[in-house]
C-alpha cells in the first residue's frame, strides 16, 4: 500500500533528518514505529500523511508516486488516511460530536447519513456521554480519544497515530490500543508512532525503530 | 479505583441498553458552523466595516449634495440672460423695453421675457440711492430679463447683433462672465469632492482588507484542521466566505443604514426650520439636505462592493494559507510559514 525506497529529508540547508529509508507497509498490516525523542518518528508520519515531500527517494502510496500527484488531488488522497495528530488539533468551538464528524462534513455528506455512525463511533471510544462537550473541556484522555474516532469515522485504508496514549492512564492506553487492533481486524492498516516499551510489549506486532535518521525493522 | 467503580457503574446501563436513558444522553446539539459565528476578530471587523461603510456613505452623500449646488448655482444663472437699454433723450424707454423683449423672444431658446418695472428697478437701487427715488430725474438704465432653455440656448451674437441694429441704446448682457466663474467654481468644488470620495473610497478598501485578512489569521488553526481532514481547497474557502459575507452585509449595512438615516435626519430638520438664518445659511452654501434615489442606490452600492470586497478577501486569504500549507509540504525548509 505504502513503498518508500531511499527516502531522506532535510529541513532547508540543516542535516538529513530522515536517511536512506527503504520500506513497505502492507495493507491490513499493524506496526509500532519508535526511536528515542526527536528520532524523526513525527516527521515521518508527515511523510506518509502527506504533509511533507522528502528531499530525495520516492515514496508511492495507494500505487502512486507521490511527486507527480498535482496538489489538488491530495485532499482525494488524505481521504484515505486517518491520522491521530500529538496535539490533537480537535476545534475548540465545535462539540465531541462535531470534531469526529468533521470529515464526512467535509466530503459533503447528510449529517442524517452519518449520524448514527458517529454517535456509534463516540460510545465506542467511550465518549457516548460527552458528545455535546467542548474540547477545553475534555479531558486529555477523552480528547485523545475524539481524535483518534475522527481519524476513524471514515474507515480510513491506514491509519497513523503519533504518540496515541500520550495522555491517558494504562488501562485507558489498552483500551485504545484494543481498539487500534481491533479496527485492523477489520482490515485498517495501522502505523503508531509511541516510546511506551510497555504498550509495545502488549502485542506480538511489527516494530519499526528510527534512530539518528535511520530505520531498522523487526518483524 | 474507586474512580473506575463509578465509571463501570455509570456506563453499566447504557450498555445493558436502556432505550429511554440512551434518548435523553443522545440527543445531539444542532450542528454549528464550522467557521465560528463570532469572536473578538470577527466583532472588531464587524465594527471597523460599518465605520468604513457609515464615512464612505457620507463622503458619497455629501459629494453630491455639493455637485447638485454647484450645478444649481450654474444654471440658475445660466437659466437668464439681460437687456439693458440706458436712457436718451429721443427714447420712448416704455415702447423701447416692449421692442426689445418682442424681438428677443422671436429667437428660438428664450421661453418668457420680463420688463423690470419702474417700482423695482427702483428697489434694487434703494440701498444707494434711499427711498423715494424719481427715476425720471436720473439717467438709470432699464432691464429686461429673458429666460431661456439652457439645454437650447438662444444665438447671444445674433441676438446681440439684432438689438443694437433696433435699439442703440440697448445691451446684451448674457452673463457669460460671471457663468464661466460659476462653471469654474462648481467644477473645482465637484473635483474637490471626487478627490475625497476617492481618498475615502481608497481608505475603505484597505481598511477592508487588511481588517479581513487580520481576522482570519485568528482562524488558521481550522483551515489547517480543515485541509488535513481532507477538505478541498474551495469547501474551506467556501465556509470562511459564507462567514465573511455575513459580517460584511451586517456591518456594511449598519454604517450605510446610520448614514442614510444621517441625511433623512438633516433633511427633516432643515424642512423643519425654514427661512430662519442658520437654515438659510446651510441652504445656500450646501443646498437641501436630501441625497435623492440617486444617493441612496449609491449607499446601497458601497454596502454591495464592501461585501463583495470582504468575500473575495476571505476567499483569496484562504487559497493562500492553503497554499502555504502545501508550500512547506513540497519545501520542508519553509517553516517560516508555519505558525502552529
Amino acid at each position: 500500500m505504502i513503498h518508500f525506497e531511499n527516502v531522506g529529508l532535510r529541513y532547508g540547508m540543516g542535516p538529513e533528518i530522515l536517511r536512506d529509508l527503504t520500506f513497505d507497509i502492507p495493507r491490513r498490516s499493524f506496526q509500532f514505529l519508535t526511536g528515542p525523542s526527536g528520532a524523526g518518528k513525527t516527521t515521518l508520519l508527515k511523510l506518509l500523511f502527506l504533509s511533507l515531500q522528502p528531499t530525495r527517494g520516492l515514496i508511492r502510496m495507494f500505487d502512486r508516486n507521490i511527486s507527480s500527484i498535482p496538489r489538488e488531488e491530495f485532499p482525494m488522497l488524505r481521504r484515505r488516511v486517518g491520522i491521530v495528530f500529538q496535539d490533537f488539533r480537535l476545534l475548540d468551538h465545535l462539540t465531541t460530536y462535531e470534531n469526529v464528524a468533521l470529515p464526512l462534513r467535509v466530503r459533503g455528506k447528510e449529517e442524517a447519513s452519518y449520524r448514527a455512525d458517529v454517535l456509534e463511533l463516540l460510545k465506542w471510544v467511550g465518549l457516548g456521554e460527552r458528545i455535546n462537550v467542548l474540547p477545553p473541556v475534555l479531558s486529555g484522555g477523552e480528547k485523545q480519544r475524539a481524535a483518534i474516532a475522527r481519524a476513524l469515522i471514515d474507515r480510513p485504508e491506514i491509519l497513523l497515530a503519533d504518540e496515541p496514549t500520550g495522555n491517558v492512564d494504562p488501562p485507558m492506553a489498552r483500551r485504545l490500543l484494543n481498539l487500534f487492533l481491533e479496527l485492523n481486524r477489520l482490515g485498517t492498516a495501522v502505523v503508531i508512532a509511541t516510546h511506551d516499551l510497555s504498550l509495545m510489549d502488549q502485542v506480538e506486532a511489527r516494530r519499526m525503530i528510527l534512530s539518528q535518521g535511520r530505520l531498522d525493522i523487526y518483524e | 479505583m474507586s474512580d473506575s467503580r463509578t465509571k463501570r457503574q455509570t456506563n453499566a446501563p447504557e450498555q445493558a441498553g436502556e432505550p429511554q436513558q440512551r434518548r435523553t444522553e443522545m440527543r445531539v446539539r444542532p450542528t454549528g458552523p464550522i467557521v465560528p459565528s463570532s469572536n473578538v476578530s470577527g466583532h472588531a471587523l464587524m465594527c471597523v466595516i460599518a465605520i468604513m461603510s457609515f464615512l464612505a456613505c457620507l463622503t458619497l452623500g455629501g459629494v453630491s449634495m455639493v455637485r447638485a449646488t454647484a450645478q444649481s448655482w450654474q444654471s440658475q444663472i445660466s437659466r437668464e440672460i439681460t437687456i439693458q437699454i440706458k436712457p436718451d433723450d429721443s427714447l420712448d424707454m416704455e415702447k423701447a423695453l416692449a421692442d426689445a423683449r418682442d424681438l428677443a423672444l422671436t429667437f428660438s431658446g428664450t421661453t418668457d421675457g420680463k420688463i423690470v418695472d419702474r417700482a423695482a428697478t427702483a428697489r434694487l437701487l434703494e440701498p444707494w440711492l434711499g427711498e423715494g427715488l424719481d427715476l425720471d430725474e436720473l439717467p438709470v438704465p432699464r432691464l429686461i430679463i429673458i429666460t431661456i432653455d439652457e439645454n437650447n440656448p438662444p444665438d447671444f451674437a445674433s441676438m446681440r447683433k439684432a438689438l443694437t441694429e433696433t435699439i442703440p441704446q440697448a445691451f446684451l448682457d448674457d452673463h457669460r462672465t460671471w457663468v464661466d466663474r460659476l462653471v469654474a467654481m462648481a467644477n473645482t468644488t465637484a473635483m474637490i469632492g471626487t478627490g475625497v470620495l476617492a481618498l475615502v473610497f481608497s481608505a475603505m478598501v484597505l481598511t477592508v482588507v487588511f481588517a479581513t485578512r487580520g481576522a482570519l489569521s485568528g482562524n488558521r488553526h481550522i483551515v489547517e484542521v480543515l485541509h488535513f481532514v481532507g477538505a478541498e481547497a474551495g469547501f474551506v474557502a467556501s465556509e470562511f466566505q459564507k462567514h465573511f459575507l455575513k459580517i460584511s452585509i451586517k456591518g456594511a449595512g449598519a454604517g450605510g443604514l446610520l448614514a442614510a438615516l444621517s441625511f433623512a435626519l438633516a433633511g427633516f430638520w432643515q424642512s423643519r426650520t425654514l427661512a430662519t438664518p442658520q437654515t438659510d445659511q446651510a441652504t445656500a452654501l450646501f443646498g437641501t439636505f436630501t441625497i435623492g434615489y440617486g444617493g441612496y442606490l449609491g449607499i446601497a452600492a458601497i454596502i454591495v462592493v464592501i461585501a463583495i470586497l470582504t468575500t473575495l478577501t476571505a476567499r483569496l486569504t484562504v487559497m493562500r494559507t492553503i497554499y502555504e500549507i502545501d508550500l512547506i509540504r513540497s519545501d520542508p525548509g519553509r517553516t517560516d510559514l508555519y505558525q502552529s
